[in-house]
């Protein structure tokens, strides 16, 4: 199959393109900035395919029909920022109990409280570690190019479907409002799963119950256990993570998303000047690649993790790395943007450390 | 042998959970009567909510989802939007619908989603042990109203079936009750009218049902019946609030 095509399109743009080639008809959502480009594309494009958008009256009611939709057997999706995300998470938490699939994007602002619409990673913690009540994970991929968030738009959905779960998107509005030139379709297209567990009706077959109340303490463990389970063999089969320049590197930098992206172009100055300097970039954030990073640290042991935000990511560094690595971390607090030259200063002071 | 009565196919053969005296059973016994009627029972998609209306699928024999506290109505959307041809309907408790619920209701109803919401109004928090809703009269005590409902503080009732009446989106609304075999019979009726509005594709179609709670109520089966009649009806008059007909058939 070969009807790629070539685009400069911006990434919340894109993520809509890439909804309505991974299938998905029925979209549901709220305004907010910075990530509005989402329901106004859909808004338009999805009716010429047959599709549905429905801009909701909250983004409560919107993640419950994508509940509803999903359930239903449909590919959906909401997308939102920070403050919307916060209200979905009742939904999400409903959806990961009741094993619904569905595609939530978080183009995400400088909380906490309403903040502001500049780059911030402050919703690493809330994404990655369930975000709502109860003990669940969604899975969530950070891109950090426009053409990522196309591919891995269309992955979250497939990832959503084999596993019967939510998947979020988490970006910025770095990687939101910025325009890349996009190869778009060159794609397999994929094969939907079936589902049998869908809500369709009865006809022909027993009735089919989508619910998430066990008041049964042994029917509540095991379904608590399966949840656990599905986690287990995500963590296994669906890490992603990027090294790049690891193999003769001092010194290994730790970022995701837009911060990752920056910090690229501050290891190629580092490198420019003699500083050898590689980069381990998780994509998929749950799961979190523990294993990479343990590696990783066995061999190199000054470990630098930088985050627009004062401080998420790098726990889930500490708990992977081995004994004894040593690991710095650098925040910026959501708010201006990471610049490429205080990561590069920060490279400098460690590098000035090693060996001491 | 002729057979005068049976349970409704859209029934499981189960024994309900609900206490003594409390009218879910025969709503429930109506709302598949009418989905028997209607031969729909293979296309029901049913939206439980959350309060003493969850156990939804332990009793009817349809597919069935589970909606967070107050969503069933926005969990009814998504689910019709994907299955147009399918009739979906949500069963919901005051509490539910007309306190954390309220927003999903009001705009479900403007949207005109083509569903059908029924709405057991008891005037309590059942499952959480009697606590005040909306909906609770004024005087009426809860366990947290201890000296009565004071519109002081607490507010009036609400009067859902009067306010989304307002709506231009809504296509029937009725209020009725089941304490006695008159108002049963008319209640079978209009449950059954919200449901013909949704198959023939007519939009939102609502059902408000007066209902007792002997239990929170803290009366005995009879007393309750009694109180329908004397202190909500009054207050809820039953009647039909909103009826849009099939062009051409009036």
């Amino acid at each position: 199959m070969n009807d790629s095509k070539k685009r400069l399109i911006n990434g919340n743009e894109v993520i809509a393109a890439a909804a309505i080639d991974a299938g998905c008809r029925y979209y549901f959502g709220y305004p907010i900035t910075p990530q509005s480009e989402i329901p106004e594309y859909l808004s338009l494009h999805l009716p010429e395919v047959g599709g549905t958008f429905l801009q909701a009256e909250s983004e409560i009611a919107s993640i419950n029909m994508v509940l509803g939709a999903s359930a239903a057997g449909a590919r959906t999706m909401t997308s939102s920022s920070g403050p919307g995300i916060s209200l979905k998470q009742e939904g999400l938490s409903y959806m990961a109990a009741d094993e619904l699939p569905a595609l939530i994007v978080n183009i995400s602002r400088t909380g906490p409280g309403l903040g502001g619409i500049a780059a911030s990673q402050g919703d690493y913690f809330q994404a990655t570690k369930g975000g709502g009540h109860g003990d669940y994970r969604v899975i969530v991929l950070a891109p950090s190019s426009v053409q990522e968030m196309y591919d891995l738009t269309i992955k979250g959905f497939d990832l959503a479907d084999t596993y019967r779960t939510p998947v979020m998107i988490l970006a910025d509005s770095v990687l939101g409002q910025m325009k890349e030139s996009v190869v778009m379709g060159a794609r397999k297209k994929s094969t939907p799963t079936k589902k049998d567990w869908a809500l369709t009706g009865c006809e022909g077959r027993s009735p089919n119950i989508i619910k998430s109340l066990y008041l049964d303490g042994d029917k509540s463990s095991e379904h608590n256990r399966k949840l656990f389970e599905k986690y287990q063999r995500i963590q296994k089969n669906e890490v992603i993570c990027e090294l790049k320049r690891c193999k003769d590197a001092d010194l290994i930098l730790i970022a995701f998303g837009s911060a990752a992206r920056i910090a690229k172009t501050s290891i190629e100055t580092a490198r420019e000047k003699g500083i050898k300097v590689g980069m381990l970039r998780p994509i998929s954030l749950f799961p979190f690649p523990n294993q990479q990073v343990k590696d990783i640290s066995k061999n190199i042991k000054d470990i630098l993790v930088v985050e627009q935000n004062t401080g998420q990511m790098v726990e889930d560094v500490l708990i992977s790395v081995s004994e004894n690595a040593r690991v710095t971390f650098y925040g910026k607090p959501s708010g201006n943007v990471l610049e490429a030259e205080e990561i590069l200063c920060q490279i400098e002071k460690c590098m000035n450390k090693v060996g001491t | 042998m002729k057979q005068v009565f049976k349970r409704p196919e859209s029934l499981r053969d189960v024994s309900f959970h609900f206490c003594p005296g409390c009218h879910h059973g025969i709503i429930h016994r109506l709302v598949a009567e009418a989905i028997d009627r209607l031969r729909i029972r293979t296309k029901i998609i049913g939206i439980a909510s959350v309060g003493c209306s969850v156990f939804l699928y332990d009793y009817f024999d349809t597919d069935v989802c589970e909606a967070p506290h107050g969503r069933a109505p926005a969990v009814a959307t998504g689910v019709k939007r994907v299955h147009k041809d399918r009739i979906v309907f949500t069963f919901q408790g005051d509490g539910d619908l007309a306190a954390i619920g309220t927003s999903e209701i009001i705009h479900a109803a403007n949207r005109g989603e083509n569903i059908t919401v029924i709405f057991v109004n008891n005037t309590v928090y059942g499952m959480t042990g009697g606590q005040m809703a909306p909906t609770t009269m004024l005087g009426q005590h809860t366990t947290t109203t201890p000296r009565g409902r004071s519109f002081l503080g607490d507010g009036y009732p609400l009067k859902v079936s009067e306010l989304l009446a307002t709506l231009e989106g809504c296509s029937f609304v009725a209020r009725v009750a089941v304490n006695n075999p008159a108002n049963v019979r008319k209640a079978r009726k209009m449950i059954l009218k919200a449901f013909e509005t949704q198959v023939n594709n007519m939009g939102f179609s609502f059902v408000e049902v007066l209902s007792a709670c002997p239990t929170n109520w803290k009366m005995t089966p009879l007393d309750a019946l009694k109180r329908v009649d004397n202190e909500l009806i009054p207050y809820f008059p039953l009647k039909i609030f909103r009826e849009k007909t099939m062009p051409g058939t009036q």
